[in-house]
């Protein structure tokens, strides 16, 4: 398996039709590369809850992967508002999203739990006004 | 339940992947929230949705999900039908509502997606 494989990748500021490519260029590499669709799963979920955030919340970024035989890491990082209170955002049911990201079929508040629940670890770090980077961990096991 | 009988069941229209109508599902969702089959779904299941946009094809592709059925008569644009063909999925249309399609479907034997499984 490709040790230490570093990708990165652009996330498009407002471009709701293009959100989710990264997430399936990410998908499509570790398919290819042969990791369990467990693992490829939980990146997959996880990390497309997160570019989504990064389009309709946050103005676009970056988007870091790094990829080994024992994890996978993936780094976000935007330059949107920023998150006032990390605590309230992760509860389910908690969103911000107008009623146009509701109509575009998103803004339900699962988000951020979802990413919990599909990554191992997870890390978010944020400045009002500047930016927000969330950093989520995915072991592979066996 | 074969997909060629839920187009039959839902008297639908196939956009796109005909050729994988041979396909077996066990199980439905249906939603117009994206953020609640994201959030929902664990298994490969056939989505019915009456949300038309490229992020429905992109949330099935993440959650494995080879066919959608749009509901009460909504149909994908072509770079909708453009972007599940790269995907190798199914897309159907059917004139009935989500509640009508759903009620068919299940009375022909395919059940829902629970959550615990
Ligand atoms: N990258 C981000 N930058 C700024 N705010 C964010 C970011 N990600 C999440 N938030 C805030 O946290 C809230 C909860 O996020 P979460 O992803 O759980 O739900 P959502 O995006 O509103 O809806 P869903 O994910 O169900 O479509 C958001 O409504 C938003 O206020
Ligand atoms: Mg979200």
């Amino acid at each position: 398996m490709a040790d230490g494989m570093k990708l990165q990748f652009v996330v498009d500021d407002g471009d709701f039709t293009r959100a989710g490519e990264t997430s399936s260029k990410v998908k499509k590499t570790l398919t290819q590369l042969g990791f369990s669709p467990e693992v490829i799963r939980k990146v997959a979920i996880a990390m497309y809850e997160g570019e989504i955030n990064m389009v309709i919340h946050a103005n676009g970024g970056t988007i870091d992967v790094e990829i080994s035989s024992e994890k996978i890491l993936i780094i976000m990082q935007d330059r949107g508002p920023g998150i006032a209170d990390i605590e309230r955002a992760m509860q389910a049911g908690f969103s911000t999203a107008d009623s146009k990201v509701r109509e575009l079929g998103f803004g339900a508040g699962m988000g951020l739990p979802n990413m919990k629940k599909y990554s191992d670890e997870m890390e978010i770090t944020t400045e009002i006004g500047k930016g927000t980077c969330v950093k989520l961990t995915i072991n592979v096991k066996g | 339940m074969k997909l060629l009988e839920v187009k039959e069941l839902l008297s639908a229209e196939v956009f796109c992947g005909e050729e994988f109508l041979e396909t077996e599902v066990d199980s439905a969702f249906g939603s117009d929230l994206m953020s609640d089959v994201l959030a929902f779904v664990n298994t490969r299941v056939l989505l019915l949705t009456g949300l038309v946009n490229p992020q429905v094809v992109r949330t099935a592709e993440m959650m494995d999900i080879s066919a959608i059925v749009f509901v009460r008569g909504k149909c994908p644009g072509e770079d909708i039908i453009e972007l599940a063909k790269s995907k190798n999925m199914v897309l159907l249309s059917t004139k009935n509502t989500l509640y009508t399609a759903s009620g068919k479907l299940y009375a022909g034997g395919l059940t829902g997606e629970e959550k615990g499984e």
